[in-house]
């Protein structure tokens, strides 16, 4: 399965610079280890404890996790993973 | 004074004074760190009483070197003393209204605003841009107008027709987004990032945020430079509450005055109140809604400083809590008729909270209140209809005399 992970400007630092990573996983946990794998420095900036960061947002094909199962959120083949800053607005 | 840095609300790293508003060791908000310790606060209250009559006079807190040019300087709007409302709640107690609409756009947003455009053209962008469920986009729009600046301003498309025409009027790019706020705000997000563009509330929120201290400072001089015992603010995404909280805490930490930080009421509507709910669950993050509200201006269902709001609404004994469209309609109306005030949505929420309290008894007699009124009544005009009835005559005596036999009789 081939999944597109979107890397915010903020991250690209520990991504070598790369704004898409391609990775497999049935769910969004699942992906996002596989992002982790690939580049190391992530984990840490954005889960502790397992759980992501309180302003960390994770949506898959647009639709933020938070109102589906979390990182336990199933993703389908082709789908594609943002994260996001969850500091702008109001 | 001198401004030091952005600084990581999380975990402190530094940053310098750029275009940069997530901190990218633990994505935490990034804030303006300043360092007041040569601030004398006899020589500042001179400084600011001998300022412009409006939010520059406070420019030793604000994240300038000196006073930017500013043609549309907002600020200084009245507080009024509201004895008949008090009086209508049953409370004992010294009430004050603080008519944040009395701004050039009518809303507290010209105050963030009117920071954020003097940084963009500080920092040479020629294009600003933001996110808004309403009074931001009249809000940029016409500052950037002002300022002579490009602007594009992006709202949920469903807004209100008279906040989409109080904006398109100042010639921006308006941009309707077919979702709800926090879509919008995804957007934007996103579109910062692609752009080369001063978003006021994403790329530069660490300084459009500070414009909302300067509502503390009116405060407290507008109150012969005294805190108020109580403060009742609307929560939107909580920028404002916690602001208003920073703003205080400066003025102690330099001088400008004495006591403690007011106990914080914060007000949601019950169709999005992602910071009451969490609030009341003992809950240290939000947890998102999708907005079912006529309170559209405080319409964001996943709030970026909620979990800074519930810090200190909890640090002052204070609350956040929540009333439903009814009870905003009733705060609506309960204020233009007893202070001649009119007032948005926004407004309602934040009365029909006061209401509640005082309902209560959680106001203690001899409290002095301000209540935050943040926004217009023009602007969401739907929430007055059918709330009275107009008496429609004939041109003539007997025709008035008929309609209004019983009233004038009685």
């Amino acid at each position: 399965m081939s999944i597109t992970v979107k890397i915010p400007t903020q991250l690209r630092a520990a991504t070598g610079g790369e704004s898409e990573v391609e990775v497999s996983g049935a769910t969004v946990g699942e992906v996002l280890d596989a992002v982790f794998e690939a580049y190391g420095d992530l984990r840490e900036r954005i889960t502790q404890d397992g759980d992501l960061r309180r302003f960390v947002n994770v949506y898959v094909s647009g639709e933020d996790i938070r109102f589906q199962q979390g990182l336990e959120t199933a993703i389908e083949d082709g789908a594609d993973v943002t994260i996001l800053p969850a500091v702008a607005g109001g | 004074m001198s401004i030091e840095s952005l600084k990581c609300k999380e975990c402190g790293t530094a940053y310098e004074l750029g275009a940069l508003y997530v901190c990218e060791r633990c994505f935490g908000p990034l804030e303006v760190a300043y360092d007041f310790s040569d601030l004398d606060p006899v020589e500042t209250r001179r400084r600011i009483q001998a300022g412009s009559q409006g939010i520059w006079r406070y420019a030793d807190f604000l994240p300038f070197e000196g006073r930017p040019n500013d043609p549309l300087e907002p600020g200084l709007t009245p507080l009024v003393k509201a004895d008949r409302l008090a009086e209508r709640l049953g409370l004992d107690a010294e009430l004050w209204i603080k008519n944040d609409a009395a701004n050039p756009t009518h809303s507290f947003k010209d105050r963030v605003v009117a920071v954020a455009v003097a940084k963009a053209q500080e920092l040479g962008f020629d294009t600003v841009a933001c996110a808004s469920t309403g009074n931001l986009a009249n809000a940029v729009a016409a500052h950037a107008a002002a300022a002579g600046l490009d602007s594009y301003v992006f709202v949920p498309a469903n807004l209100e027709e008279q906040k989409l025409l109080a904006t398109g009027v100042y010639g921006t790019n308006l941009v309707g987004v077919r979702g709800n706020y926090d879509d919008v705000n995804r957007l934007c997000t996103q579109l910062a990032e692609t752009h080369p563009w001063a978003f006021v509330n994403v790329n530069l929120r660490p300084y459009y945020a500070e414009g909302s201290k300067t509502l503390a400072y009116e405060t407290v001089e507008q109150l012969g430079w005294e805190l108020p015992d109580r403060v009742v603010v609307p929560i939107a995404s909580g920028s404002l509450f916690t602001k208003l909280g920073r703003g205080f805490q400066e003025w102690l930490d330099v001088g400008l005055v004495s006591g403690s930080q007011p106990i914080f009421n914060g007000s949601q509507a019950e169709g999005c109140s992602p910071v009451a709910t969490a609030f009341s669950e003992g809950w240290d993050v939000c947890k998102p809604q999708k907005p079912d509200t006529i309170a559209k201006s405080l319409a964001i269902g996943d709030p970026a400083d909620g979990p800074y709001a519930i810090e200190h609404a909890r640090a002052t004994s204070g609350a956040v809590e929540s009333v439903t469209d009814a009870e905003i309609r009733i705060g609506i109306k309960l204020l233009a008729e007893t202070t001649g005030i009119f007032t948005e949505t926004a407004g309602g929420v934040t009365v029909g909270v006061l209401r509640k309290l005082a309902e209560r008894g959680e106001i203690a007699s001899g409290e002095r209140v301000v209540v935050y009124i943040t926004g217009e009544g023009l602007k969401t005009l739907d929430a007055t209809r059918d709330t009275f009835q107009m008496h429609e005559i004939d041109p003539d005596l007997e025709s008035f005399e008929a309609e209004f036999r019983q009233e004038v009789a009685a």
